[in-house]
């Protein structure tokens, strides 16, 4: 994984409220074995006129002109902006891969779906949790007629305007700590191989018949 | 000691190690394995040169795309190259590391989520993991069972554990005894109509109260499963004589003296008198009436005598914007009675609610009825082999073909449309599915959630039906 650094980016307002990861990444693209290449499908039912399939030649669609990620004002937004519940429904990893292949690299909303919420920390997303109001203001600013720019910094936990204010904000010291370091769960986990054998080795007494064959 | 929620129990009898800040490492009883995520964490194994940690911990089956059409020639007959892939893949990645697997014709190909309680492979007390969200489902064996993603999958193989932080404590109580026709499926989208989709954000759900100790484990499960669509990972009913019985002589179901240790211990797996909850919501059973989603989420959901809300009476805002979207997308006025609004398709299975009682349920409104004329397709997807080859024993499978319906071979199917079953645009579906959402069963394909009660009825009847008026005509 990447290492998470402090970043300035456009903001792409998504006004809309329990975005489900069907919409961010339709079903037909689940069946791809690999991991990367899903950003041209995000949101593709919304993103384009027709249907979409796996293997289509995407810049040859009809786009949604209406659709916010295809407004030229928000191309190359790496930060966005969404309602409540967002990342509901599905728990498809793919659903964080597209956000972070097309380039998101925060999300700002005022609540997220758990699972969604915890996939996005292991692929090198940031999803940031804000209160309502300042949701609210920050729609109004993104949705002007200049894009908005801000800067994230994930050190001293901190969004900042253009206007020179700062929005603090909250995130797991541990999942911080990985976001900033680049580190991957697993290596971290099988630093603490003792003990699982140790916890594995006083449940089988306990419970042997959770151990088969 | 204090008293200790159920959570509590299934928490602290996994935890491997903890963080001062609560980070905890959670071990891994049961890990169930399907073809579409899975794929990437066998590719990450393989590129870390890592192996299975606990390779008996796992099981793997596929479902979501395998086609639910006689199944002769094998998996090199799936049409959709795609699909084809990732069952193969699926096949390849547990023959290199392993792992048992049922394979799409092994008579005990099934919904992972059906099969696992079915074997026995979900057993009381256990930590369940799948990647996939309905894995909240074997939480109705008293185990704690959550959806993970696919780094997660590979994490799980590859260590046995997880990390994950304890979730707060939830009761939802329904009190009191359920009306005829009133289902565990109208249960819980009753519990998610009032709580929301968000409701249970960050909880940790335990069912319970009157009412739940009278359902059956499958209706438990068909409650368990939808308890992510509350917005909570986990969702579980305490162990009782039922969860024992269900639970005894299955394949994987430990035998003689380890099955008397393990039902002591099992006994134990119940919140104590006492025990304090972050949050406590009761229902009153006795009101709770046969329900049907109007929307495209499950909280929009009102009973079957009700009329499509309106819009304009709803204070809030944003909510009322939304509402507006899902009248738009389904093609609703407000104001229309739930039961003058005609269907298309049928579709009864999903891990929902497809197990044998399920079947019978809806055979029971199928037999010796048609399918209405304005039914395009009433299909009827068991859960698994095992589940198919019971119904058909007992002849639920004649029932529903001289009623018009289609029976079929064991899948996901309509649930997400990922084979070859699925809505055209603006097709209109009574589903025993979990999910409602826009294009969730074909690209523009308009679902309403039911029971399978509700959805036989409304086969026959063309449209949705309170199950008492059925026989009026
Ligand atoms: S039946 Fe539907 S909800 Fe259940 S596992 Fe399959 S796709 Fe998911």
């Amino acid at each position: 994984m990447d290492k998470f650094n402090t970043f300035t980016g456009i903001v792409c307002p998504l006004d809309r409220s329990n975005v489900d990861t069907d919409a961010i990444i339709p079903k037909q693209f689940l069946k791809s074995i690999k991991r990367s290449g899903f950003g041209p499908n995000l949101f593709d039912e919304w993103r384009y006129l027709d249907h979409g399939e796996p293997g289509m030649d995407n810049s040859k669609r009809a786009v949604n002109p209406d659709f916010v990620l295809n407004d030229p004002r928000y191309q190359g937004a790496q930060i966005l902006l969404a309602r409540e519940n967002f990342g509901c429904g599905s728990s498809r990893e793919h659903a964080p891969w597209a956000l972070e292949d097309y380039g998101f690299k925060v999300i700002l909303a005022p609540s997220f779906a758990d699972i969604f919420f915890n996939n996005c920390f292991k692929n090198g997303l940031l999803p940031i949790v804000l209160k309502e109001e300042i949701i609210d203001s920050l729609f109004k600013m993104a949705m002007g007629g200049q894009p908005l720019e801000m800067t994230v910094d994930l050190q001293d936990q901190r969004l900042k305007l253009p206007s020179g204010e700062g929005i603090d904000f909250e995130v797991d010291p541990f999942r911080k700590d990985c976001l900033l370091n680049g580190l991957d769960d697993i290596g971290l986990t099988l630093q603490h191989v003792e003990a699982i054998r140790a916890y594995e080795e006083r449940r089988r007494r306990e419970a042997p018949w959770l151990f088969g064959s | 000691m204090s008293a200790k929620t159920l959570y509590d129990k299934l928490w602290e009898s996994h935890l491997v190690r903890s963080e001062a800040d609560g980070t905890a490492l959670i071990y891994i009883d049961r890990h169930l394995v399907h073809e579409v995520t899975s794929p990437q964490a066998f590719e990450g194994l393989r590129l870390a040169g890592r192996k299975p940690w606990r390779v008996d911990a796992n099981l793997a089956t596929p479902d979501h795309n395998v086609p639910t059409t006689p199944r002769e020639g094998g998996v090199e007959a799936i049409r959709d190259p795609i699909s084809r892939t990732q069952v193969e893949t699926l096949d390849a990645n547990c023959r290199d590391f392993g792992i048992t697997e049922f394979q799409m014709l092994d008579p005990r190909q099934g919904i992972v989520h059906v099969i696992g309680p079915e074997q026995g492979a979900t057993l009381p007390g256990m930590t369940v993991v799948c990647g996939d969200s309905h894995t909240s489902t074997h939480g109705a064996m008293g185990a704690l069972a959550f959806g993970i993603g696919t780094s997660e999958v590979e994490h799980v193989l590859a260590t046995q554990c997880l990390i994950q932080k304890k979730s707060k404590a939830m009761q939802i109580r329904v009190e009191g005894e359920l009306g005829r026709g009133v289902t565990a499926k109208d249960v819980v989208l009753a519990i998610i109509g009032e709580i929301g989709t968000a409701g249970g954000t960050g909880y940790a759900i335990e069912f319970a109260g009157s009412a739940i100790e009278a359902l059956s484990i499958e209706g438990r499960l068909t409650l368990c499963n939808m308890a992510i669509e509350a917005g909570a990972r986990a969702g579980f009913v305490a162990v009782d004589d039922k969860t024992i019985d269900y639970v005894k002589g299955r394949p994987y179901a430990p035998e003689g003296e380890l099955w008397e240790q393990a039902v002591a211990s099992w006994r134990t797996l119940h919140s104590d008198r006492g025990a304090q909850f972050d949050r406590v919501v009761t229902l009153d059973a006795t009101a709770i009436r046969p329900q049907v989603t109007w929307g495209t989420s499950p909280e929009m959901v009102v009973a079957v005598d009700q009329r499509v809300p309106d819009p304009g009476e709803e204070s809030d805002g944003v909510k009322a914007e939304g509402m507006q979207r899902a009248l738009d997308y389904m093609g609703l006025q407000a104001g229309t009675p739930i039961t003058e609004i005609p269907l298309d398709r049928v579709f009864i299975g999903s891990c929902t609610n497809s197990r044998i009682e399920d079947l019978r349920a809806a055979a029971d409104v199928a037999r010796g009825r048609r399918v209405a004329g304005n039914v395009k397709q009433a299909l009827v997807v068991p859960g698994s082999g095992l589940v198919k080859a019971e119904a058909e024993a007992e002849g639920l499978d004649k029932v529903f073909i001289d009623a018009g319906f289609e029976w079929r071979e064991p899948g996901c199917s309509m649930c997400l449309a990922m084979n070859a079953d699925r809505l055209e645009s603006g097709e209109r579906c009574a589903s025993t599915s979990n999910r409602n959402f826009e294009g969730r069963q074909g690209q523009g394909g308009r679902t309403h959630l039911v029971s399978p009660a509700m959805a036989a009825a409304a086969a026959v009847a063309g449209r949705f039906v309170d199950l008492a008026d059925l026989d009026k005509g």
